[in-house]
């Protein structure tokens, strides 16, 4: 049985606990406050934040995006819709493009999904409307006139592309090897 | 004849100036609570409403007397209506007993700063504290609701509970200052006042009126965590305001009462003394917020505990003992 002098030992260091509270919100109450007012005051959002998605162009202002449908099938709510075609040139695109931003639930699987750096999201998250139909967004409305978080990629540089002329080639391919340099 | 009606006014006068003042200072409380709370936990608070939120009470009370009056299924209406009238009043009627100020003088007749000065105003102020408890009781039992119920009987069964340690706490004021007078307790205070010369008895007495404010380590009739709203769970509009500023009243009453009892009242070097009465009720207020801010909510067998096991005790212990250094200096 520990005696009255545990007691009143026990007692005050209890009663610093409690005024060490006191003192910890006394000093929180003159420090500066680190709310950010968010409609006049914003802080930069990071790069990689997951709001608005946008369809990217190559460096040479070309549409990076083949229609190749795997963001279309990465989409967890089909909110990404599409028709693709080919253009004289034999280079893919899409016909035309919609995503629903009503759906949208900003997962960014397109994003991983798409082999040719093509749709990305962007921070701009303010996309609050009345209308629903206002969210729905086509291929013109999706376009923007660079390359987003990638600027220099260009997908046919490495994929390669039929030329008019027979076989191209594409960035850091080996020249063909003369399988008979091989003899001894 | 005129005599009469020279009272009647100086009464009416001294009325109105209590309760406007009050009310101003009820509303403007709300305010300054939530701006408080917010730099404790380093945000702003409300600074919408004109500058930096001047116009938050003016809005609040828009809001409230705009909204929907809900009336639950089930719940006794007469009751219902009544009960947020009798917390708001309670809180109200004590502030008429309160010295703010020394007597004035006025043609040579003596005026005292005090809307009625009753000889047993202490007893008073806890009569009508305990009347309070009613209002929170009725208003919870008369909404038909469980949470509302529950925060009652916790209100009601903690305000009863915390009466005793608040009513011996002031057993030794009243022997010290020999009235039950609140006036003649603050003049006993002139030289020296009672916190310093009781200091036991002001620690009860103010955590006592912390549990009887129902204000942050006591809130359990109010927890939102488990009650939502507790007792005024049902409320809303006019209703809910009513609560709510009695609830604030109370607040100021309390730290009046703080104030008279144990901090010399209007006493003070240099400054006048309705500033110096002034100062010390905000700064008790202050303290009641800055607990707000700081300590999280006791369980209810610990409320209890302290109640019970270490307050009334401690309290009874403090007046025996006040007695008996008083009977040995006499």
């Amino acid at each position: 049985m520990p005696g009255l002098g545990h007691d009143i030992a026990e007692g005050l260091r209890q009663a610093l606990g409690l005024f060490q509270g006191f003192a910890m919100t006394l000093r929180h109450l003159f420090r500066r406050p680190i709310t950010i007012q968010y409609p006049e005051e914003r802080r930069v959002l990071p790069e990689r934040s997951r709001a608005r998605i946008v369809l990217t162009r190559d460096p040479e202002g070309e549409e990076r995006c083949v229609a190749c449908y795997l963001c279309s099938a990465a989409c967890p709510v089909d909110c990404i819709s599409m028709q693709s075609e080919e253009r004289p040139d034999g280079r893919r695109r899409a016909a035309w493009f919609r995503i629903n931003f009503a759906r949208c639930i900003y997962c960014g699987f397109c994003e991983e999904a798409c082999p040719t750096l093509a749709i990305q999201l962007t921070s701009d998250f303010e996309m609050a409307s009345y209308d629903w139909l206002s969210l729905v967004a086509e291929k013109e409305d999706l376009l923007i006139d660079h390359g987003g978080k990638h600027p220099d990629y260009n997908f046919y540089q490495h994929a390669g592309t039929d030329q008019a002329g027979g076989k191209g080639g594409h960035e850091g391919e080996y020249d063909p090897v003369d399988p008979l340099s091989n003899l001894p | 004849m005129t005599g009469d009606l020279i009272g009647l006014g100086v009464l009416l006068a001294k009325l109105g100036f209590v309760l406007v003042g009050l009310l101003l200072i009820a509303a403007y409380l709300v305010l300054a609570e939530r701006k408080l709370l917010g730099r404790m936990q380093i945000r702003l608070g409300p600074n919408r409403a004109g500058w930096h939120g001047a116009l938050q009470p003016i809005a609040d009370v828009i809001k409230m007397v705009t909204k929907e009056d809900v009336r639950p299924r089930g719940a006794d209406l007469l009751l219902f209506w009544f009960a947020p009238a009798v917390t708001a009043l309670t809180a109200l009627l004590i502030a008429a007993v309160v010295p703010f100020g020394p007597d004035l003088h006025f043609l040579g007749h003596p005026i005292p700063l005090m809307v009625v000065d009753i000889n047993v105003g202490l007893l008073y102020a806890l009569g009508l504290s305990s009347l309070g408890v009613y209002g929170v009781a009725l208003g919870g039992w008369a909404s038909n609701s469980k949470y509302s119920l529950l925060g009652a009987v916790r209100a009601a069964a903690q305000m009863i509970s915390y009466e005793l340690p608040l009513a011996l706490s002031l057993a030794p004021v009243v022997m010290l200052a020999g009235s039950f007078n609140l006036r003649e307790i603050v003049e006993a205070q002139a030289g020296l006042p009672f916190a310093i010369v009781n200091p036991v008895a002001f620690v009860i007495f103010i955590i006592a009126a912390f549990a009887e404010a129902k204000r942050m380590p006591f809130d359990l009739p109010e927890a939102e965590n488990e009650l939502m709203a507790g007792y005024h769970t049902e409320y809303s509009g006019l209703r809910f305001g009513l609560y709510f500023l009695g609830e604030y009243v109370n607040m100021i009453v309390l730290g009046a009462l703080v104030t008279v009892f144990f901090l010399g009242g209007w006493h003070g070097p240099l400054l006048p003394p309705l500033v110096w009465f002034m100062g010390k009720v905000l700064a008790v207020v202050f303290v009641m917020i800055w607990a707000r801010g700081t300590l999280p909510r006791l369980r209810w067998d610990q409320l209890m505990h302290l109640c019970w096991k270490v307050l009334t005790p401690l309290a009874l212990v403090n007046l025996v003992v006040t007695a008996g250094i008083m009977v040995l200096a006499s």
